[in-house]
């Protein structure tokens, strides 16, 4: 029972630990640290429509998130999740131009199966390398980020541009492929995307947890020989947990292009895919904590966003600090190591 | 502080040392003198204690109460460093030799003799850069190491590569590693493990060598055999206690056995002819394996033309030293030879593989499971267990495709809780909580449950691999009980094993690998230990060394 409760007073007595680190660094600046954390407080969650931003921006942490971590089971490191979210939500928005006359369930099914099998194909392409050439996927996920850029701002510029604005986006969807906002966030752009990630992480932590693939996925991210020996491909598998990050990534961007934007924009991320590595770490890969560490980063990105205005020395770069301290107190294992055994001579 | 005067002989006295970890109370109270110019020898099972002991004595733990006494002075260790420099020093199972490195350089690793300045600074002039900064001076290194290796008539090459030496050369040079530290205690933990009977010969005399200078050794070790012919005292841990220390000329194999057990143990279980019916469950033929790229220590043809044949009914041992083929042998049949992720290791193959009348030549790992086969690795932590899964997974692994393991896709939870619970209760496995992970018992535990999952499906073939290594004694009696109550089932069992008692205990037939060919063949009871020690080293004399 007190290991069960200490299991959860850790991560938030370290995440409080983190915040209040992170933001002594603006008596630097000349700023009072309590001040900067209610401000960043009351910007994340002071109205509806906060609240409501907050978790919009919760929603594509929660996918890259998850994307991070299924790999991560597969003991592979997807760096990629950026390249992979940017290549879905492209093809979301395709689907939507390409078939801007499909009514409304199917215009969305259809740019959810397009985004999902994108960003599969994406990340499947560096799982295969790492499965046949032996290439890591470290390097070939970062090299691929380079590329879905690249294409994906050929595809934006030269055939589905948005001619009547001066900036890099596509044309807008189809009525029949947006969300409804949810009323109840002042105008907030939250959709029923952010429901999708929560089951996201519900049915990938069944996935793992409950079935024989998954359990085939965490063999080989445990131990490649012990599931050699026990009659599981590892290059398959690899293969299939590429996939399956590149899959889940590719659904970061549908709040964005299906929601707030109803088009792709060229740079509608915000370091998403590489936020996520974060947000999975803090969660220590669990599919279900990933939902709670997404929503910390996410009111991090919305609360720091108001400091360029509100503040005369701190700006919004203040999240990167806060989100840096707050993995480094809750990876620091043996710090909380050495309070227990303090505790325990006393 | 009070350092050792280097030559000085130590007088070690461990006083009431006890550990605790969480709810394990692994060592309670032990007492134990090391007196100086003798080899003692520490046995007790797996889980007894004994390298928790070692540990502290180590410096890599810190005792919870209790004390280390060298020369009469009470000493506190906080890291091994310590621990070497007031002359204990450790040999450990797995060596810790850097191995693209020299011999030299493995050796003054850590504690490099540094270029002295050069001559126009005089001779008393302070330090101005930092140790680190400075270049090694190997030829006094060498000199210095000359030195040591002389005295002990330790023979090594100092230029050669480390990862080109054979093991007991290594091990040799962890030793010469200890003493370049004026080491005067050696602890080595399972040091024969990995040895051929001939090169245990050797470190036995060096061993005697080191005595004979008036150092100490502490062995800790599974064979008891070794521990009556190398050891002049022996201290027996039995579940984090000492219970016994004999002088080992009055004493017997029989009598620590049980002294470590705590009850009589059969060391060499009865096993009753066996009644082989002749359908073969596994056959080789002319089967050869060539790496398609040798490195510059490797030979290019890994198995060169076996021929071999498992009944039903009847166990077949192969006999050999670690390295000679056996292992490419043991991967080929259970389609892992080119598993691993990054593409094909490149191994160029001719000849035939049944198992159960099914070729599974190129067969892949999954194909294998499908058989009514039972595998025990070598490597119960690389290859037989998912360290970090709880028991229930791992009492599934290799079987998670059968139907009672899954449907659809679906793991049936229920079914496995009970799959691994009565696994835990028929194969003795403690402590019998199937959630825990398995890197929370002990190796003799952790071996169980490999044994359990895989014999317990009744398979009609099992391929056991060095399935006693790192085993305590009762964990023995009742894995080879096990092996022979399969074969009693009518399974054929095809058995590798460096240790030539298990071979000679439970083989019907026992052939002997040599280089990649099989060099000797013999039926039960037909050869001596000295025949086939003989035949593993290559007919006589192990021609590494020559």
């Amino acid at each position: 029972m007190a290991n069960k409760l200490a299991k959860i007073l850790q991560p938030v007595a370290a995440v409080t630990l983190g915040l209040l680190i992170g933001a002594s660094v603006t008596v630097l600046a000349g700023e009072n640290p309590l001040h900067v954390l209610r401000l960043i407080f009351s910007s994340a969650f002071g109205s509806r429509y906060d609240l409501g931003m907050t978790l919009f921006y919760a929603t594509p942490l929660m996918f890259t998130g998850l994307s991070v971590a299924a790999a991560f089971h597969g003991g592979l490191f997807n760096i990629g999740a950026e390249g992979q979210l940017t290549l879905g939500a492209l093809a979301a928005a395709v689907a939507g131009i390409v078939f801007p006359d499909l009514t409304a369930p199917w215009g969305i099914l259809l740019a959810i199966a397009a985004a999902v099998v994108t960003g599969a194909f994406w990340g499947a392409i560096p799982g295969w390398l790492k499965a046949v050439r032996g290439s890591h996927e470290v390097i070939t996920t970062i090299m691929l980020n380079a590329v879905a850029a690249g294409l994906a701002g050929w595809v934006t510029l030269y055939m589905v541009r948005n001619t009547e604005s001066q900036n890099p986006e596509t044309m807008a969807v189809g009525p029949g492929f947006l969300f409804t906002k949810f009323g109840a966030f002042d105008g907030a752009p939250l959709t029923v995307a952010i429901a999708m990630a929560v089951l996201s992480s519900v049915a990938l932590s069944f996935f793992l947890r409950r079935t024989r693939p998954g359990f085939e996925l965490r063999a080989v991210g445990t131990s490649e020989p012990a599931a050699a020996t026990a009659g599981i491909s590892v290059k398959r598998m690899q293969v299939f947990a590429m996939a399956l990050a590149g899959g889940i990534a590719g659904l970061a961007g549908i709040g964005d292009v299906l929601g707030a934007a109803g088009k792709f924009k060229m740079g509608f991320s915000a370091d998403y895919g590489f936020v996520g590595i974060a947000v999975a770490l803090l969660a220590r890969n669990n599919p279900l904590a990933i939902i709670f560490s997404a929503f910390l980063f996410g009111a991090l990105h919305k609360g720091a966003a108001d400091l360029d205005f509100e503040t005369e020395n701190v700006t919004r770069d203040l999240a990167v600090v806060l989100q840096a301290c707050v993995i480094l107190t809750v990876c620091a294992d043996g710090f909380w190591e050495l309070f227990k055994r303090r505790k325990a001579r006393v | 502080m009070h350092e050792t005067q280097r030559g000085d002989a130590l007088d070690v006295r461990i006083v009431g040392l006890t550990k605790i970890f969480g709810a394990v109370r692994a060592n309670i109270g032990i007492n134990l003198h090391l007196k100086p110019g003798t080899i003692h020898g520490l046995v007790g099972e797996n889980g007894a204690g004994k390298s928790t002991t070692m540990k502290m004595l180590y410096g890599l733990y810190a005792p919870d109460a209790g004390e280390i006494v060298v020369n009469g002075t009470a000493r506190t260790f906080k890291s091994p460093t310590d621990a070497i420099g007031a002359g204990i020093g450790m040999v450990h199972q797995h060596f810790m030799l850097a191995e693209p490195y020299s011999v030299l350089d493995n050796i003054i690793l850590g504690a490099e003799p540094v270029q002295k300045f050069p001559k126009v600074f005089p001779r008393n002039f302070p330090r101005i850069f930092p140790r680190a900064l400075c270049p090694i001076n190997r030829r006094q290194a060498a000199e210095r190491i000359t030195k040591v290796t002389a005295q002990y008539g330790l023979d090594v090459p100092l230029d050669a590569r480390v990862a080109s030496l054979p093991v007991g050369i290594q091990q040799r040079i962890e030793i010469i590693k200890l003493l370049y530290r004026h080491a005067r205690l050696l602890i080595l933990d399972e040091p024969t493990a990995v040895l051929t009977p001939l090169e245990t010969r050797e470190l036995f005399a060096n061993l005697r060598r080191l005595r004979a200078e008036g150092h100490s050794v502490v062995i800790i070790t599974h064979k008891l055999e070794e521990v009556m012919a190398i050891t002049d005292e022996v201290s027996v841990m039995r579940a984090g206690k000492m219970v016994g220390k004999v002088e080992t000329n009055a004493t017997s194999v029989e009598e620590l056995a049980a002294l470590m057990v705590g009850r009589e143990v059969n060391l060499r279980i009865p096993v009753k002819p066996a009644a082989p019916r002749n359908d073969s469950v596994f056959e080789a033929r002319n089967y050869t394996l060539r790496r398609a790229k040798a490195g510059p220590d490797e030979r290019s043809v890994v198995l060169d033309d076996l021929n071999l044949r498992v009944r039903a009914g009847e166990v077949v041992g192969v006999a050999g030293v670690e390295g000679n083929g056996q292992r490419e042998f043991f991967e080929a049949m259970v389609g892992t030879l080119s598993a691993g992720a990054g593409g094909k290791k490149g191994y160029r193959i001719a000849g035939h593989i049944n198992v159960l009348s099914t070729p599974i030549t190129h067969a892949s790992s999954s194909e294998v499971r499908s058989l009514e086969i039972g595998i025990i690795p070598y490597d119960r932590h690389r290859e037989g267990l998912l360290l970090t899964h709880d028991s229930r997974e791992n009492c599934m692994l290799g079987y998670q495709r059968r139907p009672e393991a899954s449907r659809r896709g679906f793991l049936r939870m229920r079914a496995l809780a009970a799959t691994s619970a009565s696994i835990f209760e028929t194969f003795d496995v403690r402590p019998r909580d199937t959630m825990l992970e398995a890197k929370a018992f002990s190796g003799g535990n952790q071996q169980k449950i490999i044994v359990g999952r895989e014999l317990s499906r009744n398979p009609r073939f099992v391929v056991a691999a060095n399935p006693i290594r790192g085993v305590d004694v009762g964990a023995i009696e009742f894995i080879h009980t096990q092996l022979i109550a399969a074969r009693d089932r009518g399974a054929g069992v095809l058995l590798f094993s460096s240790d030539l008692d298990e071979i000679m205990t439970l083989s019907d037939r026992i052939v002997v690998m040599y280089e990649g060919r099989i060099v000797g063949e013999f039926s039960r009871g037909a050869c001596t230990i000295e025949q086939l020690g003989m035949l593993m080293g290559g007919g006589g004399g192990d021609k590494r060394h020559g």
